[in-house]
């Protein structure tokens, strides 16, 4: 085979729920595999806070969406000759399929590369696989296509109820689910219709066992099995939802093999080169096993098998595209054997995946076939109950291990058993509650199918809780006690808890036993053969230490679990801050727990510790290892949290002094910080109970924020418009007292919000960006609409807002990066928050403005040489927007307008010569498309009517057909705008909201929210779901609004740029 | 309900060395000595224990985590031969494991790993450092060891070892495996008596063995010559599932004078330079055209009997993941291994090449003669455990088996 000269990669775009950091990780290691063959590369992916859109990643670097009309201009513009599809997920492979279909692949001679794209159609369409599969012998699930809803009633008789029914060519199951009759059978359909062309209609497999496996496949024919995982939940429950395990535990060397054997018959047969991922169902009581499903790409999965086991399955992937053998592919952990082996793993992993579902309103917590995490850990322990309880703790819900707290399930018998049969994000917890009140592990298997072995492990941890329980709180526990607990899992603070000590007090008598964790390498080959790798994770199952303390350099601490709020760009930051000490010949070690990262990469660090970001493993980390220091700033909050109990216990912190940290962190000593230098802020209070939250609100007038300082998994923030609203959400915040006050701010309105990313050297900047929103404050900076430059403010605004952070940066002797938020009205800027850390938007500031703001940060931070920066990034010749990307289309039920809390799950960043260009490939990237034939207007009050009339204008004048809910009818009508007026969802009259929406008679919903105020018409709400659920663009922020029209009018005359990134920053 | 139990029991095990590693006792309460080696295997506890390849030996498992799915029931498959277990017991000396499981689910089993090592009166010790023990042995070769229990008396190394454990672990007599219309049947064969027995040894049984040469043709049973020096039940298993005919005889029986169509030379504990029987008779079916295969002892059996060299190898390869390349092709598989000698490369004489070769670390994985009738792999192309991906060796020797016959 002839080797391209130039690949195409196409990226997955903005993270969502179903495709999420995982792709960077696979489009990061192609990418590094391509350049060590020389080829050079072209990218894809709007994704800017990605490693993979990174300088020394791809030769060129397009910030554009993945769709076929773009990725065709960029073929034509850079005339590719081989492309890969398998590492942007599906966004890629459906964009792949479709390029190859209309024959523009063919047309500019691009050749898909590894797996051909008839194996991958074949696994897309459910029929065609079934068939496929048949012919093999192997056995799929009895099951039925249909293309209607009349089609799958009629299939599901002949299947028989219940039926799963599952979407075809859908990212992590949207649309499926378990119907039990034809009534649910019917609802589901229609939705899922919205979005496939086709359903299936399937066998219920319930209470089977889940197992996958990761094959690869040369073009030789040589096949190994990388990895197989065994979900905890059986079938039913999403595997991106399921607590998984790996190798999986419960299978005997006879369902291994046979389900081994399946998987390469299956991978040889469809002829995939490259990798591929195999679902099963497997009979608990019996040999009989169903494929559920087969992906022909890397994925989820795929990820967390390449961090289990240390297989670099992405990068060997790459290879394998380009027709190198396996064998011929360096085993890169131990860098003395080849690629082509089965790793052997002398330890056991526990993935759990972490929901954020507080943070959405109305939103079903149940979890069932469809994806809703929006993250993943991963633990590695030599005990299961090692590694499920460290996996708990690194999900973040603030549970220590196992724990049977009402708070997490709620009390009551009655109320257990529905958390068993119905599982929720919290389901664990009810398992190990209900072994706590007695139920025998029988009875829990009948009610959730958990395996045996997995009950009767969460039951050895339950033993152990309560022996130490037992233990007299006057005297401590014994050394062989405290052994056990530490070998199975047990943190601390939990030992602390339960025998009425400290979290330091049992550190110190761990260290009198000297029972401490050992630290082990995860080599592949089970310590077959020397490795040289330097992948670490700590245990208690274990004597001895594989390596030696490095004794020096720089401990990194990453960002932990993708969630809202804390997600790639974090990880962007910990990767350039590794980057930039390697490059100045420091030594570095990286600790994270998130298998989705590339900072948790083989070939990113020194050292890498796959571990726990908590005090405790931190220290045991940082007193093994002895580095000359810790940066704690380029994780996002996770590692910032700890940076005051760090260096109370003795750990020496780069970058700015921890009390400095903690006096930006404490509201009250920053805001009297902000006082004494005479900058604004809105004025806030924090309050222990309800009389003096209404005087306050009262004293400053509605409409006022609300923060709960404890709240259980999850913040709870709030606008509070009157009285009523204020005690409903105080009464939300689980506890109001001296001990949990709330923190009550003025809530400003019609006002702008300007951020400022920076960084410092001992007080003074080096470089810094000013970012504005398009949207006004209110809206949570992590979904807002961001621009830089700034396009629309005042100089004297921007000159206050440089003057204030400088002042701030030299009060709090900051070195290294941070962000300050400020609200701007009329030349008035006041301070909402400051954050001596990097930011969301770092990697958007670092990559528009062309200066690595990580770098010069890193440089401060190790007082090495670094300059103040010669780019402004105010004068530019392009403009950068940052849009919000949001996976509302899973959250069912989720009220989809954002608020002051954040709810996007990520992000993407394009550039344009223009604002309009910029803005408009940004909105196209995550999801909006150019409306082409209808408009649905609902604008709200009065003043945003007014505001959109003349964008109502332009709507009409690019002959799109204008619809309006009532008010908006007649107001535009008034106006001269011909508009159709439409009856209200919940009024069932013709000519009716809902009934066009459901026939897709518009392709953008422009629906304003009357005010921000709790209790919005239910009218609307619906509207908005609507929009969700069908597939609709839907845009709720007036100003956006506005933008999108511009935009679009911006397009229609001059067309769009197609400009790599690099060549931005070359002009 | 599981119980938190404080284990009380202590044991360690103590290698030639002087290093010692602290644990908890399971299984039988008794000090024994034996080989220490290590597997990396994560699945197939009942095969490899059972399998008499690790006869003598004491097994460290590197996977943490063993007894997950419990111990199946005993029982015997439609040929009489175990079912879900390589022999009739288990072979180890001992088990060295890090987290042992008190509590299998599955729906085969019957009882835990423990329990079972109780029943057959082999210790095993928990709670070890596999992963620091295996490193040890990687790093030193493997060693003499033994286990010893807290209140229990010492033992020396070496005690119980055997000087040729293949000899032990094969049959005492011939075993007839054989197929008809009705079914199966495994009945001791016993050549007829008299000189000039070689090619017409006939017993009473009407169905015998050498009846069968007479209507030989095409679609009759193939019949294999298996020569059991500690041979697992897969091997049998995987002939007689392809239609052959299988005399299993032990390690030292002569083998030129039973008429076949193909012989196997199947694994075995021990030096294989020990079965010197075995290679004597071998050398004399090499002179011949009987197309002959061996798997994993059997391997080096053939290169003795050919004239080449083996060799311990520091440390063995004891793993279901070893990648071996087939000569000449581009083809590489995943295999099954346990063994701990291997083919001395540059000793194979003229006339024999090597045929596979391990990936990693270029040992020699399978020779072959010249004209391709004479070969035989290091690995288990029949798994049990580990992947059966070189399954298709047993198809090709069968084919040529009875390809020859006709």
């Amino acid at each position: 085979m002839k080797i391209p000269e130039k690949i195409l990669v196409l990226g997955s775009g903005g993270l969502k729920i179903g495709q999420a950091g995982e792709f960077d990780y696979s489009g990061s290691q192609a990418l590094k595999a391509l350049r060590e063959e020389g080829i050079r590369t072209v990218l894809i992916n709007p994704n800017i806070a990605t490693i993979q859109t990174s300088r020394g990643m791809a030769d060129s670097t397009y910030f554009l969406p993945v769709t076929p009309d773009f990725v065709e201009k960029v073929i034509e513009k850079e005339k590719p000759d081989g492309i890969l599809l398998s590492f942007g997920g599906q966004t890629a492979l459906n964009c792949g399929i479709s390029l190859n279909r209309s024959g523009v692949l063919a047309k500019y001679g691009v050749r898909v590369l590894g797996t051909p794209v008839e194996a991958i159609e074949t696994t897309e369409d459910r029929e065609l696989f079934a068939a496929m599969l048949a012919k093999i012998g192997a056995r799929t699930p009895r099951s039925k296509a249909a293309t209607s809803t009349q089609e799958a009633l009629e299939a599901a008789v002949e299947v028989g109820y219940p039926v799963m029914v599952r979407a075809a060519y859908a990212l992590g199951g949207a649309g499926s689910g378990l119907c039990a009759d034809a009534a649910e059978l019917e609802a589901r359909c229609t939705k899922a219709f919205s979005a496939t062309p086709q359903v299936l209609v399937e066998e219920w497999l319930g209470g089977w066992k889940e197992i996958e496996y990761e094959v690869v496949r040369d073009s030789a024919g040589n096949c190994v099995s990388v990895c197989n995982m065994e979900n905890l939940d059986p079938l039913g429950i999403h595997t991106g939802e399921s607590i998984v395990v790996a190798p999986s535990q419960t299978l005997d060397d006879t369902e291994y093999q046979m389900l081994r054997r399946v998987s390469i018959d299956v991978i040889s047969h469809l002829g995939i080169v490259g990798e591929c991922n195999i679902q099963f169902a497997l009979d608990p009581e019996s040999d009989e096993y169903r494929i559920i499903e087969v992906n022909a790409r890397l994925s989820r999965s795929s990820a967390l098998a390449s961090k289990a086991t240390g297989y670099p399955l992405a990068y060997v992937a790459a290879k394998l595209a380009l027709g190198k053998p396996l064998y011929a592919i360096k085993n890169c952990i131990t860098r003395t054997t080849v690629s082509c082996f089965e790793p052997a793993l002398d330890y056991c992993v526990v993935k759990i995946p972490c929901w954020d579902l507080a943070k959405f309103k109305n939103v079903d917590r149940n979890i069932g076939s469809e994806m809703k995490s929006v993250g993943e850990v991963m633990s590695i322990g030599r005990t299961f109950e090692e590694a499920l309880q460290k996996a708990i703790r690194m999900a973040g819900t603030g549970a220590p291990g196992l724990v049977a707290d009402d708070a997490f399930i709620g009390p009551g018998e009655k109320k257990l058993k529905e958390a068993l049969l119905r599982p929720t994000d919290r389901r664990i917890f009810a398992v190990y509650k209900a072994l706590a009140e007695g139920w025998s592990i029988d009875r829990i298997h009948d009610l959730t199918r958990i395996d045996r072995w997995f009950l009767g492990k969460m039951a050895i941890i339950l033993s152990c809780e309560k022996e130490l329980s037992k233990i007299d709180k006057s005297e401590a526990p014994g050394c062989e006690l405290l052994r056990e607990a530490k070998r199975l899992g047990f943190s601390d603070t939990r030992i602390a808890a339960l025998t009425g000590s400290t979290e330091a007090g049992v550190r110190a008598l761990r260290e009198r036993f000297g029972i401490k964790p050992a630290v082990k390498q995860i080599d592949t080959l089970a310590a077959e053969y020397p490795a040289k790798t330097n992948y670490l994770f700590m245990t208690y199952g274990g004597t001895e230490d594989d390596i030696a303390p490095s004794g020096h350099g720089v401990m990194v601490l990453g960002s932990g679990a993708y969630r809202i709020g804390s997600s790639v760009e974090f990880d962007w930051c910990c990767v350039n801050a590794v980057a930039a000490a390697r490059a100045l010949g420091e030594y570095t070690i990286m600790v994270n727990c998130n298998p989705e990262t590339v900072s948790t990469d083989y070939d990113i660090c020194d050292r890498l510790y796959f571990e726990e970001l908590s005090l405790e493993r931190v220290l045991d980390i940082y007193e093994r290892e002895r580095p000359g220091g810790l940066i704690l700033s380029m994780g996002g909050q996770t590692p910032n949290n700890l940076a005051m109990r760090l260096y109370e216990a003795g750990a020496l912190i780069f970058g700015t002094p921890p009390k400095k940290i903690d006096m930006a962190e404490d509201r009250h000593k920053f805001s009297a910080l902000l006082d004494r230098m005479g900058i604004e802020q809105p004025a806030w209070r924090e309050l222990t109970d309800q009389t003096a939250a209404k005087a306050f609100a009262a004293e400053v007038g509605y409409p006022v924020l609300i923060r709960p300082s404890y709240v259980l998994s999850g913040a709870a923030m709030n606008v509070a418009w009157d009285d009523a609203s204020l005690e409903r959400f105080l009464g939300l915040a689980v506890e109001v007292s001296s001990e949990h006050p709330v923190v009550i701010s003025k809530f400003m309105e019609d006002t702008k919000e300007i951020e400022i990313d920076a960084v410092a050297r001992k007080g003074e900047i080096l470089h810094h960006a000013i970012t504005e929103h398009v949207e006004n404050a209110g809206v949570h900076s992590g979904d807002a609409t961001v621009v830089l430059p700034a396009q629309r403010l005042y100089i004297e605004t921007i000159r206050k807002v440089r003057k204030t952070a400088a002042m701030i940066a030299r009060a709090l002797e900051i070195t290294g990066p941070f962000n300050i938020q400020f609200l701007a009205k009329n030349n008035r800027i006041s301070v909402i928050e400051c954050n001596l850390r990097a930011s969301r938007s770092f990697p958007f500031c670092s990559k528009i403005s062309g200066v690595n703001m990580i770098d010069l940060a890193t440089r401060a931070m190790l007082n090495r040489e670094v300059r103040k920066s010669a780019v402004s990034s105010l004068d530019l010749e392009w403009v950068g927007v940052k849009a919000p990307q949001f996976s509302f289309s899973r959250l069912h039920g989720a009220d989809p307008v954002p608020g002051v809390e954040m709810a996007s799950t990520g992000e993407v960043g394009c550039i344009g010569t223009d604002l309009d260009d910029a803005f408009l490939k940004a909105f196209l990237s995550v999801g909006y498309r150019i409306p082409r034939k209808g408009v649905l207007l609902s604008t709200g009050p009065l003043r945003d009517k007014l505001d959109f009339l003349e964008e109502a204008r332009k709507l009409e004048a690019m002959g799109l057909a204008l619809y309006a809910s009532r008010g908006t009818a007649e107001f535009l009508s008034a106006a001269g705008v011909e508009v159709r007026p439409l009856y209200w969802p919940l009024e069932r009259k013709e000519p009716n909201i809902a009934t066009l929406l459901k026939a897709r008679e518009f392709d953008l919903v422009i629906n304003i929210p009357k005010n921000n105020r709790e209790g919005e018409l239910k009218n609307d709400y619906l509207i908005r779901r609507m929009a969700v659920d069908f597939g609709i663009p839907l845009i709720t922020d007036i100003k956006v609004a506005r933008q999108f029209t511009e935009a679009l009018e911006y397009e229609r005359e001059k067309g769009l740029e197609i400009k790599s990134w690099e060549e931005y920053l070359q002009a | 309900m599981s119980q938190y139990m404080p284990r009380t029991k202590k044991a360690s095990l103590v290698l030639e060395d002087g290093t010692v590693f602290a644990g908890e006792q399971f299984g039988a309460p008794r000090p024994v000595a034996g080989e220490v080696v290590f597997t990396t295997g994560m699945t197939g506890y009942p095969q490899f224990l059972t399998d008499p390849s690790f006869r003598g030996q004491i097994i460290v498992s590197t996977y943490p985590l063993m007894g997950n799915y419990g111990v199946p029931v005993r029982r015997t498959d439609r040929f009489g031969l175990p079912d879900g277990f390589e022999s009739g017991g288990i072979q180890a000396r001992a088990l060295v494991v890090s987290d042992l499981c008190g509590q299998p689910s599955h729906y085969a089993s019957s009882q835990s790993l423990g329990s079972w090592f109780e029943e057959e009166n082999v210790p095993g010790i928990a709670d070890i450092d596999t992963r620091a023990l295996t490193k040890h042995l990687r790093a030193h070769g493997v060693m003499k060891g033994k286990i010893l229990v807290d209140g229990c008396p010492d033992v020396a190394f070496g005690q119980g070892e055997e000087s040729n454990p293949a000899a032990a672990a094969s049959c005492d007599s011939a075993i007839l495996y054989r197929g008809g219309e009705k079914g199966f049947s495994a009945t001791e064969w016993k050549p007829r008596q008299g000189p000039g027995s070689a090619d017409s040894g006939m017993d009473s049984r009407a169905d015998s063995w050498e009846a069968r040469t007479a209507r030989s043709g095409a679609s009759a049973r193939p019949r294999i010559l298996l020569v059991d020096c500690g041979v697992k039940a897969n091997i049998i298993r995987s002939l007689l599932v392809r239609g052959a005919d299988v005399l299993r005889v032990p390690w030292n029986r002569e083998l030129v004078d039973i008429a076949c169509d193909g012989i196997v030379v199947g694994n075995g504990p021990g030096d294989p330079k020990s079965c010197g029987k075995t290679i004597a008779s071998l050398r004399k079916v090499l002179e011949g055209k009987t197309p002959v295969f061996g798997i994993c002892l059997g391997n080096q059996l053939l290169a003795l009997a050919a004239g080449a060299d083996t060799y311990k190898l520091p440390y063995g390869h004891r793993s279901q993941n070893q990648p071996c390349r087939e000569a000449k092709t581009e083809r590489c598989y995943i295999t099954s291994q346990n063994h701990g000698y291997a083919v001395r490369e540059d000793s194979l004489p003229q006339g024999w090449e090597p045929w596979f070769v391990n990936a990693n670390d270029g040992t020699i994985e399978g020779i072959r003669s010249a004209d391709g009738r004479h070969s035989a792999v290091q690995f288990h192309p029949e798994g049990c455990p580990g992947p059966r991906d070189t399954e298709f060796l047993l198809d090709r020797f069968l084919a040529m088996a009875k390809g020859d016959r006709t």
